[in-house]
């Protein structure tokens, strides 16, 4: 799932502070998880800034409403009335959902209330690290379960570089080395062959942004490219 | 003998003797004396200069303009290059430009993470990793085209090189991984800082086993110790490095101003016991800052005069 984290309040009081109408968006899926953007975290923002506001003698109106998903069409699509009301919008969901819910409410000023961090996972309940890169062009296969171009800070293919020792990483001593632990499990597996090919070099332009996928079936529907 | 690059080290290693490679870093700044200045206590005493590329992430000028300042000064250079701060096009761009002044020996190495030098909010590049820089250089030079597939209109003479860290974990994978760089295209290895002679006895055996020395020179690097912080500085500190304590309790062990001449005596001995090891090819001597002392370590070694070839 997307990581995110949320901004502090001064960042986003700041960029919200010339509006007396500001609806709070939150997200019920990926960054409610990371306690980032869920109706939780939208309710808190909201009574922080309407403390933040009493606090200066003002009065402003803050409303709140949480989507399934604020990179879905779908749940966005009802919002849109809901939304004239309001002079801005702050969105909690990560860099996709706001972009989205942009592109839906025009001449809304729209401000990001999370950092998106990373493609990761949830190992407990405040506590997520990262996994995948969206590189488009997958390895895991190859290397035993764990992403070199992720897991390695140099995204080495045909790693381990020079800098390892006992099995941790030379940026992060607290850190396992990718490498290492690639080894270990393919030579669980028997499959250390698989380390002595040489892995070409990554396509790169697949990457280019913004990317596009459009599914076979779409596309035999729909006879488009976009 | 067939040569690739014709280059001095090339026919030195090519003709069976001990070769010889020294390092010399360029400056943080660009003041090309004080590099002119450490670089003339090799002459006549390496068969090949390295000069690093950025080491430890920080910024220094350029290692193709220092290569060039080598060669004004009768030196021969051998270019070190990273991957850590080029794309593809920035690579094979310095490696033509580098073979059309009359750069003809090359190291492909990944680089040092950029959190270790002076601009850790750098974005870091590898687009290429060093086995796939090694196999772009060896494809330009012996198949005349780029990764692209572009055929190069003149295709660079270089003589290939690779990094090696025994040292370093998995143990077992270090010799599968020279060999992946020697099958890339490496044509000699110089490795990191050997200090647990042991370890790298072994690697030189599995080295040996696989039929790597038959097929490619390896070079054992040696970097002398100026002073017992500096011995615990490279224990605690440089990633993938092990020193073991009996060299640092000998420097510890003789008077202050006597510290110096100690490594020095170390690294000869270290010199003389990697050159016994069947397969090591050649030294290459890192004195680190303290290229004035290279000489007379080269010379109790044994190692000078340098063979004309």
């Amino acid at each position: 799932m997307i990581i995110a984290e949320r901004k502090p309040f001064k960042e986003i009081a700041a960029a919200v502070a010339p509006y007396d109408k500001i609806l709070i968006v939150g997200c019920g899926t990926c960054v409610a998880v990371c306690l980032a953007g869920g109706e939780k975290e939208v309710g808190l923002l909201a009574s922080q800034l309407k403390l933040a506001a009493g606090l200066k003698h003002r009065r402003i109106e803050v409303g709140e409403i949480t989507v399934e998903r604020q990179c879905d069409l779908e749940f966005l699509e009802p919002l849109c009335d809901f939304v004239a009301d309001f002079d801005a919008i702050i969105s909690m969901a990560c860099g996709a959902g706001v972009q989205f819910l942009a592109h839906m409410c025009h001449f809304k000023p729209i401000f990001p209330a999370v950092d998106t961090t990373f493609i990761g996972v949830n190992n407990a309940v405040g506590y997520y690290t990262e996994r995948c890169r969206a590189c488009r062009r997958c390895y895991l296969g190859l290397t035993g379960g764990i992403c070199p171009v992720t897991m390695c800070p140099k995204g080495l293919l045909n790693g381990p570089c020079g800098g390892t020792l006992n099995g941790k990483c030379e940026v992060d001593l607290q850190k396992d080395c990718a490498w290492s632990k690639i080894y270990q499990r393919l030579e669980l597996e028997g499959r250390l062959d698989n380390l002595k090919e040489i892995v070409p070099l990554h396509p790169h332009s697949r990457g280019t942004t913004p990317g596009t996928v459009i599914h076979p079936a779409y596309r035999r529907r729909y006879g488009v490219d976009e | 003998m067939t040569l690739t690059a014709g280059s001095n080290l090339e026919k030195i290693l090519k003709s069976g003797q001990k070769a010889v490679t020294c390092e010399c870093g360029p400056p943080r700044g660009a003041d090309a004396e004080h590099f002119r200045h450490k670089a003339a206590f090799l002459k006549d005493c390496a068969d090949a200069v390295n000069v690093t590329d950025n080491q430890t992430a920080v910024v220094r000028f350029c290692s193709l303009a220092a290569c060039t300042i080598l060669m004004d000064m009768g030196i021969e250079p051998l270019m070190q290059m990273v991957t850590r701060d080029m794309n593809r096009i920035a690579l094979q761009s310095n490696v033509l430009g580098a073979a059309a002044v009359g750069i003809k020996n090359l190291l492909c190495l990944t680089g040092d993470h950029n959190s270790f030098g002076d601009h850790p909010q750098s974005k870091n590049v590898h687009d290429l990793d060093s086995v796939q820089l090694l196999d772009c250089v060896r494809r330009m030079r012996d198949e005349g085209k780029m990764i692209s597939g572009t055929e190069v209109d003149g295709r660079p003479a270089m003589f290939i090189g690779a990094a090696a860290n025994p040292f370093a974990d998995p143990f077992e994978f270090r010799v599968v991984r020279m060999a992946k760089k020697i099958q890339a295209g490496a044509q000699f290895i110089q490795t990191q800082c050997i200090y647990d002679m042991d370890r790298f006895s072994k690697f030189m055996e599995m080295a040996n086993d696989m039929g790597l020395t038959e097929k490619c020179f390896i070079m054992a690097g040696i970097t002398p110790f100026k002073s017992v912080g500096m011995a615990n500085y490279m224990k605690k500190f440089v990633p993938g490095i092990i020193v073991p304590d009996e060299y640092i309790t000998r420097l510890k062990g003789v008077p202050k101003d006597k510290v110096a001449e100690e490594g020095i005596k170390i690294a000869v001995e270290q010199i003389q016991q990697c050159l016994e090891m069947k397969g090591v090819a050649g030294i290459h001597l890192m004195a680190i800052e303290w290229e004035e002392r290279a000489p007379e370590i080269l010379k109790a070694a044994g190692l000078l005069p340098r063979p004309k070839v």
